[in-house]
């Protein structure tokens, strides 16, 4: 009896992880590189081919899966110990809905051109595989703050290669960043100029090109990731 | 006792307070925002009314422009009867208003079947589309001293609903400008009917021939520069060129009830 007494009393006196230790860091850079949920995991692939045209897109559609993300997993982790595990999964879609539909409202009430622009995409955020994944996969099963960590760094790691892929199609696509058109008007072909826009940028085709691109530029430099 | 977290009841008890809280907390949100989504989806409405007679205008303006611009917003019937008419600022509020009768909602409710079921049959569909108890909200809009008149529209593209406005001048045979947009068209091919070369063709255009009501036919290659009463539609998207003419025909044969008799009197 006493054996266990003591026991307990030196697990309460353990010093609590701190915040930023290396396990905790990694749950934010992993996602970034060497597990990046886009290029690595292949996971949410189709909002990374529609809705990278422009990098305002881009990077709404990135706040709002990093919002539903951050939300969703801090929500799973504080309630994991109640869900019954029957109905987990019907559990998680419901946060995920719940989040997805607040997201689809104040895109609409506060910056409706975006919400324009992204129309079902965002809708489809319910469907993802890297939000569900992330649920199932590390909410279930750890507290609320690494939970909200590992939702950071893989809502990041999606978000980078969004932005990117998205920089790579505006700028040759349709020749500005933003909306702002770098490119003066009068180098334009229909002016009598030498440049015109790629319009093969635009269309879905090139971002899967552009994604296998970062693929291959992040397989040469890290051997680790080639399959055999 | 501790609860079996297992067992039917908690799990059901579990997934009642989940739906309640979810359905409570998404009602209250949707509640507190619908005034600002409303008065976004009337700014834009706005804009492509404003758009279809050449005037552009941005969501902070378009309210603005649009109250000093469009004089009389007109509710027909099919058969060209005046049932309502208002004027004044827009009340995005209003239900009776004009302005906010949901056309998109009505063509998807009834038009939509009677459309696919008589799609090679125009007068058959005509007259059974004349026969819906539809209305026809109409925006008569003053630039330079000229009249016009701006008409609503809604179809089916080859993935989903299209839908546009066409202003006419003021002797309601000439198109002026014509504005088209789409929810889930291919990009590159049937979405270009949003583009402006798309919808700058059908400036000048006429909807009669010798004196006869026969709309504007969105044609396959090139139509003639002396054709009025053809545009080309878009390689690749046959199936939306022709949903785009087969909504101006069924809009304009409907509205054309009310043009003649606004031209006979």
């Amino acid at each position: 009896m006493s054996e266990v007494a003591v026991e307990e009393k030196q697990e309460v006196k353990a010093p609590s992880e701190p915040l930023f230790s290396p396990k905790n860091k990694r749950l934010i850079t992993d996602p970034l590189n060497e597990n990046n949920p886009i290029t690595i995991q292949v996971l949410g692939i189709c909002s990374a081919l529609a809705i990278t045209v422009q990098v305002k897109q881009a990077v709404f559609m990135s706040l709002s899966v990093l919002f539903v993300m951050i939300a969703g997993n801090w929500i799973i982790s504080t309630i994991r110990n109640l869900i019954p595990s029957r109905i987990r999964i019907i559990v998680q879609l419901v946060v995920v809905a719940t989040l997805v539909t607040l997201v689809d409202l104040t895109l609409k009430a506060y910056v409706p051109d975006v919400s324009e622009k992204l129309s079902v995409f965002v809708g489809l955020i319910i469907t993802y595989c890297i939000i569900m994944g992330r649920f199932e996969a590390f909410a279930m099963g750890n507290k609320q703050w690494p939970s909200i960590l590992d939702a950071l760094g893989n809502a990041l790691g999606y978000a980078w290669i969004l932005i990117a892929v998205a920089v790579v199609r505006e700028v040759f696509g349709s020749g500005a960043i933003w909306g702002w058109k770098f490119i003066p008007e009068s180098w334009m072909m229909s002016n009598g100029g030498f440049y015109m826009n790629n319009n093969l940028m635009i269309l879905p085709p090139m971002a899967l090109i552009t994604v296998g691109v970062i693929i291959w530029i992040q397989r040469s430099r890290n051997t680790n990731l080639i399959e055999a | 006792m501790a609860i079996n977290k297992e067992g039917n009841g908690y799990t059901f008890g579990f997934a009642a307070v989940m739906v309640i809280l979810v359905g409570a907390s998404l009602a209250m949100v949707s509640m507190g925002l619908k005034p600002d989504i409303k008065k976004n989806e009337a700014d834009k409405k706005m804009m492509d009314i404003l758009g279809s007679i050449d005037v552009e205008s941005t969501r902070e303006n378009a309210a603005e422009i649009f109250n000093t611009m469009v004089t009389e917003r007109i509710l027909v019937n099919a058969q060209g009867e005046v049932i309502r008419s208002a004027t004044g600022p827009v009340d995005p509020a209003d239900a009776e208003d004009p302005f906010n009768v949901d056309v998109r909602k009505e063509y998807k409710q009834m038009v939509s079947k009677i459309v696919q079921a008589n799609k090679n049959d125009k007068p058959v569909l005509i007259e059974k589309v004349s026969e819906l108890p539809v209305n026809y909200p109409l925006f008569k809009a003053e630039k330079d001293g000229e009249t016009y008149y701006v008409v609503p529209m809604v179809g089916t593209g080859l993935w989903g609903p299209i839908w546009g406005y066409v202003s006419m001048e003021s002797d309601m045979k000439t198109v002026y400008g014509a504005t088209f947009d789409h929810k889930t068209e291919t990009p590159g091919l049937g979405a270009e009917i949003k583009e402006d070369f798309f919808e700058e063709q059908f400036e000048g255009e006429s909807t009669y021939e010798d004196g006869d009501f026969v709309s504007i036919s969105v044609v396959k290659g090139t139509s003639s520069p002396d054709d009025k009463n053809a545009v080309d539609g878009i390689t690749g998207g046959t199936i939306t060129s022709n949903g785009v003419a087969e909504m101006v025909y069924r809009t304009l044969a409907i509205y054309d009830n009310y043009f003649k008799k606004q031209r006979a009197s």
